[in-house]
């Protein structure tokens, strides 16, 4: 009971500091106060044009994470198994880890793919995370487990779940907690500065224009429940993957 | 017949064998005794093709299957005992069969329901022996594996693996020269290093 309530505790608390900087602000336009962000939400919520901005977004942004994932986990098992590969990408990949966000915002602005901002944007976010958390992940794979396959000729196919997988899995998680959340911070930055149409970065872009901090807290709130509710689909379908593989082959 | 004939193997600086000869006669076993660093393990790692000579030559394992028991279980935790053995297992071998070597060599139904994480030690080892015999392979090499069980454990198992073996050439590891003489083994006693 205790621990269910701290939570909330802690969000009440933060909840009464905005509270009472709202009102020593004095102004609903410079800061609104919680209940003048959570009206606008609710005015927000049942319109059309909400989900189609929601959708927009959550499709490039998601896209990009899930593109850049399956590319990481298949680029960092080549770099294990060449070291040619290994030598080319991996100082690539750690560049691009380099480079500020920004840069590459004016890059793709630049270039006909410019449509396809947020996707390309959280896609260089992440790709370098999950590539260089698997590669860790393939490289701490338990060597006596790899000779046993070796010794028994287990075939890849049963050699994978059984002992490549279990071993890669906590590394390529810790990388979706990380990855999932910079994917929505980089490409909504992305959507503001390349003003993508119909995007969430749009309607804070016009938030600012409009000086309607209610604007800006709403979609704020729902950009951070997207990338919640994101991150905990991802780590739930992961933990399923995991249960799966526990099973092993029993029948 | 397997023979390793002047087979010398090095760790940086260390020399672990120099010009070793060992002959496994086919079907035979052959027991390797010797103190600790005497390079018993490293034999069985370069019969299993787990490492090669520095110099010398190994013949009579080409083409060969092998199995083997290790020092450590080096079981895959997360998986149950049925599962940890049918993966080194053909297609064709039955669930049912390799649940009643299991269940023979005393591992009971809730057992076989857990991962191997939560057995016993000596549970563990006993899923790593079933493995090791009931793969198809015609060398099958042990390293210490009666180590830390106790006595009715050791001898279920050391009754499983000599009727288990049916005539399969096998190398064992041991310090226990009564273990060597239950199987009638050939002994090969090694030095210590200097």
């Amino acid at each position: 009971m205790r621990r269910a309530v701290r939570p909330l505790l802690v969000i009440a608390f933060w909840l009464a500091v905005w509270q009472l900087a709202a009102v020593a602000v004095g102004h609903e336009v410079l800061l609104v106060s919680p209940g003048g962000a959570l009206a606008r939400l609710g005015q927000l919520i049942p319109t059309t044009d909400f989900w189609g901005t929601v959708w927009h977004s959550l499709v490039r942004i998601g896209g990009g994470f899930v593109v850049a994932s399956v590319v990481g986990v298949l680029g960092a098992a080549a770099a294990s198994a060449s070291r040619v590969f290994d030598a080319l990408v991996t100082p690539a990949l750690a560049a691009i880890r380099s480079t500020p966000v920004v840069s590459f915002i004016i890059l793709v602005l630049m270039l006909p793919i410019h449509g396809q901002l947020a996707f390309v944007i959280s896609f260089l976010m992440v790709l370098p995370i999950t590539y260089t958390n698997v590669l860790e992940g393939i490289r701490h794979r338990d060597r006596s487990l790899l000779e046993v396959a070796t010794v028994f000729r287990v075939p890849l196919i049963r050699r994978m779940p059984a002992i490549d997988i279990p071993a890669v899995l906590p590394f390529f998680i810790a990388s979706c907690k990380i990855g999932v959340g910079l994917a929505w911070k980089s490409g909504i930055a992305a959507e503001v500065i390349g003003l993508a149409q119909g995007s969430i970065g749009e309607r804070l872009y016009e938030a600012k224009i409009l000086l309607s901090s209610a604007d800006l807290f709403a979609w704020t709130a729902v950009i951070i429940a997207l990338s919640f509710g994101f991150e905990k689909l991802v780590l739930a379908l992961l933990r399923r993957a995991e249960l799966r593989l526990a099973r092993g082959r029993a029948t | 017949m397997i023979t390793l004939r002047g087979v010398t193997k090095r760790f940086g600086d260390q020399v672990v064998l120099d010009g070793f000869d060992l002959d496994l006669a086919e079907g035979g076993v052959t027991a390797l005794m010797g103190p600790n660093g005497s390079g018993k393990t490293t034999i069985a790692r370069l019969l299993l093709g787990l490492t090669v000579p520095d110099a010398g030559e190994i013949r009579g394992i080409a083409g060969r299957r092998r199995a083997a028991a290790f020092q450590e279980d080096r079981l895959c935790r997360q998986l149950t005992a049925l599962s940890n053995v049918r993966l080194v297992l053909d297609h064709d071998v039955p669930a049912s069969a390799v649940v009643a070597e299991l269940d023979g060599v005393g591992l009971d139904a809730e057992s076989l329901a857990k991962p191997v994480r939560d057995l016993s030690g000596g549970q563990r080892r006993r899923v790593a022996i079933v493995r090791a015999l009931m793969a198809d392979a015609d060398l099958v090499v042990l390293d210490e594996p009666f180590k830390g069980l106790d006595a009715d454990g050791k001898n279920v198992l050391m009754a499983y693996v000599q009727e288990r073996r049916a005539g399969r050439t096998m190398l064992l590891i041991t310090h226990d020269p009564a273990e060597a003489a239950w199987f009638g083994a050939h002994v090969v006693e090694l030095e210590p290093r200097a």
